[in-house]
């Protein structure tokens, strides 16, 4: 897919965004109401009118070729950019997916293992020294000292004889 | 006058005084470990270490909070420099120019800019709280809501008209910031908005951080990783006491913006319901304005990261103003302050100036004192913080990214948010690679629920008549100043 292609096809799709943001805004009332001034929906009904008024605007440039995008016939990804960017987009998809179901400081041990031994290439002393050593230091100060609790999802138990010694 | 120096000359000493001065040192130094965490800001440190301070006088526990205040302002700028994750709101603007400077090998230069201009910030806030206070309190109440509304168009105008991006993708950003801080319960009449196939998690709105740490994260190294290949350099930057002397010599540079923003973000701190935040965005706008070279603005200008250093920190020590003399927070930090004095049974107030001047001048000269420690500790660190960009790339991607993660969710502890916060990066990057402006959607997105609250309270109040932003002068001259700013650019573009 070209840059060009790119151009007019998130047009589109962010003009479709602004349509069905108008239409959710308009599940709401976006006129005026007697003392109590304009709607909830009127506000966000306007901004999305104005978003799409944008796109069009954009996509009529587009047709006009005024823009350095609309004027550009080189890929809009190569595919060296696309495994580039999609191990790292995928490494925090699965950090994320991970935490829902064995918790924040297991899908990290995980994730910082795939990063630094399979895309940085670092010796396995270091691996290991910052798979241990950056979940330890973000509970320490997340859990202990500001004592806000992370997700941990099945691996909460394991937990229980460090709230001990914290709470105790 | 001679009297009101007296006063903070008073005030000063007391800083000095040894349980004081260890309270601003140890407040100073948390409140940059809280502010240069992403996710974390001056609120989060003034509220978890309120309860310390019951345990010393209130003047000293005050001071304790200012400094901590003090400490998280700049905090913000070292992780939104070094690492380009905003670690607070007030430094999201710093993140525009302050990260494509530290990509370039030149973080050293924009940390000792956003320290040299937090001092000057600092130090003019300091002189204008000194001068003006009782008269600015009396000018910050005749801001209405149209007047609030009209400056909130100013803060986007002075982003739409300039630096040369695509116009109409450019108001596209602002409009979708402003949307996206509509989601969740209606600020008038509490109904529920825009809440998406019925997801619970939309109701608490959309936190400003989840999209700036998304943006400026994940879309960030996204965008890196594929401007350098996969290879990035590494800065290793041999820093010596030499050259962050020239650094601080450079500060003639910024000079003129610094001074400039310092004023605006004093008065600005000084509006009720205003504070930090809007401050810097507002004078990262007006330092672009008047800059010879709008152009380099968000490609690392220093003048781009010194313009909301000193802002933010000028607001600071001006929402302070209308706390103390009316009883107003002007920031959610200082509603914590607030809270923190009626407690220590204090009351807020003009009388306070009267009743407990030893209080009001003691926190004053303790601001200036802050101020003054945290630019020592920070220029004497300064190589320590560079340290973080000579990693190689494969350790400083992975602990970005687990920040960002964390960052996201601390603020409402909610996974929700964290995945929002993903989705922003990815599509953020993808809009970038379009030439998509992503920081006036940041703007917006920030000052969305105050620009939609003085809209709607000022349409009521005028029956519906939008001629009451015309019809009350402050407004006007906000009105029309916003509409030459857009404006101009668009005929000098056609012409």
């Amino acid at each position: 897919m070209t840059v060009r292609t790119a151009e007019f096809l998130m047009a589109i799709v962010l003009s479709l965004c602004s349509i069905a943001l108008m239409m959710k805004s308009a599940e709401l009332n976006i006129g005026w109401i007697e003392g109590r001034g304009p709607g909830a929906g009127a506000w966000p009904f306007w901004l999305a009118t104005g978003m799409l008024l944008c796109c069009l605007l954009t996509l009529w440039r587009w047709f006009r070729r005024v823009t350095p995008e609309s004027r550009n016939t080189s890929l809009y990804m190569t595919h060296q950019t696309m495994v580039i960017v999609g191990t790292s987009a995928g490494a925090i998809l699965f950090l994320l997916a991970a935490t829902h179901w064995i918790g924040l400081y297991a899908s990290l041990v995980f994730f910082l293992l795939f990063y630094l031994k399979y895309v940085g290439r670092h010796t396995w002393l270091l691996t290991i020294a910052l798979t241990i050593g950056i979940p330890v230091f973000i509970f320490c100060l997340f859990e202990w000292a500001l004592k806000i609790p992370l997700p941990k999802a099945i691996t909460e138990p394991l937990f229980y004889p460090i709230y001990e010694l914290m709470y105790s | 006058m001679g009297e009101t120096l007296g006063l903070l000359a008073g005030g000063l000493a007391q800083a000095f005084e040894p349980v004081n001065f260890s309270m601003i040192i140890i407040g100073c130094v948390l409140g940059l470990l809280v502010g240069a965490m992403p996710g974390l800001g001056s609120v989060n440190g003034v509220a978890i270490l309120l309860p310390i301070t019951f345990l010393v006088p209130p003047t000293a526990a005050i001071i304790f909070l200012a400094a901590i205040y003090y400490g998280a302002m700049y905090g913000g700028a070292i992780s939104s420099i070094t690492l380009g994750i905003p670690g607070a709101s007030t430094a999201v603007a710093t993140v525009f120019d302050g990260r494509p400077l530290a990509q370039a090998g030149k973080a050293d230069k924009a940390l000792t800019a956003a320290a040299m201009a937090s001092f000057i910030g600092g130090t003019i806030s300091v002189v204008l709280f000194t001068l003006f206070a009782p008269p600015l309190a009396e000018f910050a109440l005749k801001f209405g809501p149209a007047e609030e509304f009209a400056l909130m168009l100013l803060a986007f105008a002075t982003f739409i008209g300039l630096g040369g991006d695509d116009i109409p993708k450019t108001v596209f950003s602002i409009l979708i910031g402003l949307v996206l801080a509509t989601i969740g319960l209606d600020i008038i009449s509490g109904q529920p908005r825009l809440i998406f196939f019925d997801v619970s998690g939309f109701l608490h709105g959309i936190n400003f951080l989840v999209l700036a740490i998304g943006i400026y994260g994940i879309g960030e190294m996204l965008w890196t990783l594929e401007q350098t290949k996969g290879e990035v350099t590494v800065h290793n930057v041999k820093l010596s006491m030499k050259e962050i002397i020239k650094d601080i010599r450079d500060v003639k540079e910024y000079i003129g913006t610094t001074s400039l923003s310092s004023v605006l973000g004093y008065f600005v701190g000084t509006l009720p319901a205003a504070g930090a935040t809007p401050a810097s965005l507002m004078s990262y706008g007006l330092a672009k304005t008047f800059s010879k070279e709008p152009e380099t603005f968000g490609k690392g200008n220093v003048s781009g990261v010194a313009a909301p250093e000193a802002a933010n920190n000028a607001a600071s020590t001006g929402s302070m103003l209308p706390m103390i003399t009316l009883g107003i927070p002007g920031s959610p930090t200082t509603a914590i302050l607030l809270g923190g004095m009626i407690i220590w049974g204090l009351r807020p107030g003009p009388l306070l100036f009267t009743e407990h001047p030893e209080f009001v001048w003691g926190l004053i000269g303790s601001l200036y004192v802050a101020n003054l420690a945290t630019l020592i500790i920070n220029l004497m660190f300064i190589p320590v913080f560079v340290k973080i960009l000579t990693l190689p790339f494969t350790i400083l991607a992975p602990t970005i990214y687990i920040l960002c993660v964390v960052g996201g969710y601390a603020p409402t502890q909610t996974m929700h948010d964290v995945w929002l916060m993903f989705l922003f990066g990815v599509v953020g990057y993808l809009l970038r690679k379009l030439n998509y402006p992503v920081a006036p959607a940041v703007l917006a997105i920030v000052l969305g629920p105050l620009a939609e609250r003085s809209l709607r309270q000022s349409l009521l109040s005028s029956q519906g008549d939008p001629m009451i932003f015309l019809e009350r002068p402050i407004s006007l001259v906000c009105v029309l100043i916003a509409i030459a700013l857009v404006l101009v650019p668009v005929f000098q573009k056609m012409g």
